[in-house]
């Protein structure tokens, strides 16, 4: 046992663990600060596969964006759902046979396809380092500069989207009780 | 060293979790966190497979990118839409949104 | 004699390894020793700057400052630490408890990540991450989550408003910041913070890019909380803000971190625009690097203490105003130009600092256009009001 299979096998161990109590958690807020421990195990699991720039990015975007949004969310609607009522719903015997049924078919295709035991080998050498490689293929005509602009057309449309959808009502029906 | 498919096996069942919280929770906010979960799991497989079976062709990480990417315009555009459904009908339980079903 | 820095940790590496110890280990070991010691005087430092700036706004306030304990007060801090040791940490009734009690640990840790990738001396940081500036913004942020964590687990309506406060104030003014963070990594042409410091051999940043510099050191006094934008934790308008409910140990925590905060960006503001350790004979004598490094930051850090005794409070709808209105277009319009010039003035000597002046005066002089317009218009609106409140209809008291 390497020192670095130690640490992947606790970082797994730690985000399985998170993503289970997310997903079980009574308690909103509790929820969502087991998703964040979750993002940071995934974080720290990127730089264990040697793709530093992409965690970092992982931590930027979801753990300071997506996480602070979803926080602020269960805040605003904290009166809607108490923490004694059920939260799991009439069907969640079917849906707990279903993801235990989808993992057991995915083991068995790993088992399937015989060189998926492959070693990591190091990484290629280039002139370049991965992150110039990386900005040079996001803006390069030949290779990925359309889904590069697509995507930010798509951040657009979703900022404004959210900011028209969650427009407080202008209109005669003004928010009664505030939190 | 870590052979391939530790990390696939991890990715398949935060993806599962992930999966069974989507399906089973009645909050929608806890929906949007399964949502999360598996596009995090997703993010898993696509660097371990960058990194093990192609390290040289830098697709897998654009890929990663553009994931990124439509999973914060998915969570801002779904929260927004969670915060607009609270004020009209004062619920987020996602048995009582039903006004579309047949 | 002038590299102390790597005389001390080869002796320690050639002490442990003769102990017996296999070298990879004894690196990871030194790691773990170099990162303790860093925080224990990060936090040391501490001690020493909240007494100065103690001082230094008494005296911008023609008052002397507090002069009992030790000789000019020295000893001040140290009371009051001592104080916040002693009494009792209080969880109110009707907290999380643990979300309450691990707010403090996280604000704590994001301003301590950050004197990670600071270099101090040619031969004295901590890592050299090559996405430095990157980190610099995520781990920042993991402060507002921090300060949200802590307004939210107090069961307490004030500490509410000063999280939803927090976070409006945190994540509009991480945007100008991030825009600015980009001018210094084009001109350097890498985003690691060793390579910065490096390419400013040359010339310092502040002179190629004073617009993002003042950018920067608005949106990173922001960032950290500090009057005129601590409406955080204004005491007449919310009693303290996010940390009504902590006591003892628990705040002192936010106390060091946000002193702790307003001396990092002193020296992040030095390390990515004043040239950090660059000065004469920085490269051949290390220490000396050190000495530059810490006479800018401290320089920086007197700006700093400067604003907080000078300027009045911001109000929220200013601070929006100020934000989107100015210093978000003015990021983006220095970010464009810088690029344009920087392709344009393709060697790198003088040519290429006086066309960079250049495009930062033309920029100048267009925000001082539009801010004139925009007074003008403000002007004129006012004006409209106030004659139609003068109107002899609206006196019988018939209201719009």
């Amino acid at each position: 046992m390497t020192g670095l299979q130690i640490v992947f096998i606790a970082v797994g161990v730690i985000t399985f663990a998170a993503a289970v109590m997310v997903v079980v958690s009574r308690n909103l807020v509790h929820a969502a600060l087991w998703l964040i421990l979750a993002l940071a195990g995934v974080a720290v699991l990127f730089v264990i596969l040697e793709a530093g720039f992409l965690a970092i990015v992982q931590v930027a975007v979801y753990i300071d964006a997506i996480a602070i949004l979803i926080i602020v969310t269960v805040m605003l609607t904290r009166h809607a759902m108490r923490d004694d009522e059920p939260q799991l719903n009439k069907t969640w015997i079917w849906s707990a046979l279903a993801a235990i049924l989808l993992f057991g078919g995915l083991l068995f295709l790993f088992n399937q396809v015989p060189d998926l035991v492959a070693q990591a080998a190091p990484l290629v050498e280039t002139d370049d380092t991965y992150l110039e490689i990386l900005g040079k293929s996001l803006v390069d005509v030949d290779r990925f500069v359309i889904p590069f602009e697509v995507a930010s057309v798509l951040l657009l449309a979703a900022m404004i989207g959210a900011i028209v959808v969650a427009r407080p009502p202008s209109s005669s029906s003004q928010e009664g009780g505030q939190e | 060293m870590i052979p391939l498919t530790w990390y696939l096996i991890l990715s398949a069942a935060v993806f599962c979790v992930g999966l069974f919280g989507v399906l089973a929770r009645r909050n929608a906010v806890a929906i949007l966190m399964g949502i999360e979960l598996m596009l995090n799991a997703v993010n898993i497989n696509l660097v371990a497979f960058w990194r093990y079976l192609s390290s040289e062709v830098i697709s897998g990480q654009v890929f990663v990118i553009i994931v990124f990417a439509v999973a914060a315009a998915e969570a801002a555009v779904g929260l927004a839409l969670i915060i607009s459904i609270y004020r009209r009908k004062r619920t987020i339980s996602a048995d009582d949104i039903n006004l579309m079903k047949w | 004699m002038g590299d102390p820095f790597s005389l001390i940790a080869n002796w320690l590496l050639d002490l442990l390894v003769g102990f017996g110890l296999e070298l990879e280990f004894t690196k990871v070991l030194l790691k773990f020793l170099g990162a303790g010691l860093m925080g224990t005087v990060a936090m040391l430092l501490m001690l020493f700057t909240i007494w100065l700036e103690r001082k230094i706004v008494a005296r911008i306030q023609d008052r002397l400052g507090p002069n009992r304990v030790g000789p000019y007060g020295i000893f001040q801090t140290v009371a009051d630490l001592l104080k916040l040791l002693t009494k009792e940490v209080l969880v109110p009734s009707g907290a999380d408890r643990f979300v309450f009690i691990i707010a403090p640990m996280l604000v704590v840790m994001s301003v301590v990540g950050l004197w990670a990738v600071v270099p101090f001396a040619p031969t004295l940081f901590g890592t050299d991450v090559n996405v430095g500036v990157l980190y610099l913004v995520s781990i920042g942020s993991i402060g507002t989550l921090g300060i949200m964590m802590a307004g939210l687990s107090s069961n307490n309506k004030f500490a509410l408003l000063g999280a939803f406060r927090t976070v409006a104030m945190m994540l509009s003014y991480a945007v100008p910041m991030i825009l600015a963070l980009l001018v210094p990594t084009m001109l350097a042409g890498s985003m690691g913070l060793v390579d910065i410091v490096e390419a400013q051999s040359s010339m310092w940043f502040v002179v190629l890019a004073p617009v993002t510099t003042l950018i920067f050191f608005i949106s990173s006094i922001a960032e950290v909380g500090r009057a005129p934008f601590d409406l955080l934790e204004a005491d007449s308008e919310i009693v303290a803000g996010f940390h009504i409910e902590y006591s003892g140990l628990s705040f002192g925590m936010f106390f060091v971190a946000e002193f702790l905060h307003a001396f990092t960006i002193s020296a992040l503001t030095a390390t990515l625009f004043f040239g950090g350790w660059q000065g004469p004979g920085a490269e051949a004598y290390p220490i000396l690097g050190f000495i530059y490094f810490l006479i800018k930051t401290g320089l920086v850090y007197f700006v700093v203490i400067w604003f907080r005794g000078t300027f009045p409070r911001i109000r929220i709808d200013q601070l929006n105003t100020l934000n989107w209105k100015l210093l978000v277009p003015l990021g983006l319009a220095a970010v464009v130009f810088t690029a344009v010039i920087d392709k344009w003035a393709a060697e790198q000597d003088l040519s290429r600092v006086l066309m960079h002046l250049a495009g930062n005066a033309l920029l100048v002089v267009l925000t001082l256009f539009a801010l004139r317009a925009y007074a003008r218009s403000a002007r004129k609106k006012e004006e409209a009001i106030r004659s139609e409140l003068m109107k002899p209809s609206h006196v019988s008291g018939a209201g719009d």
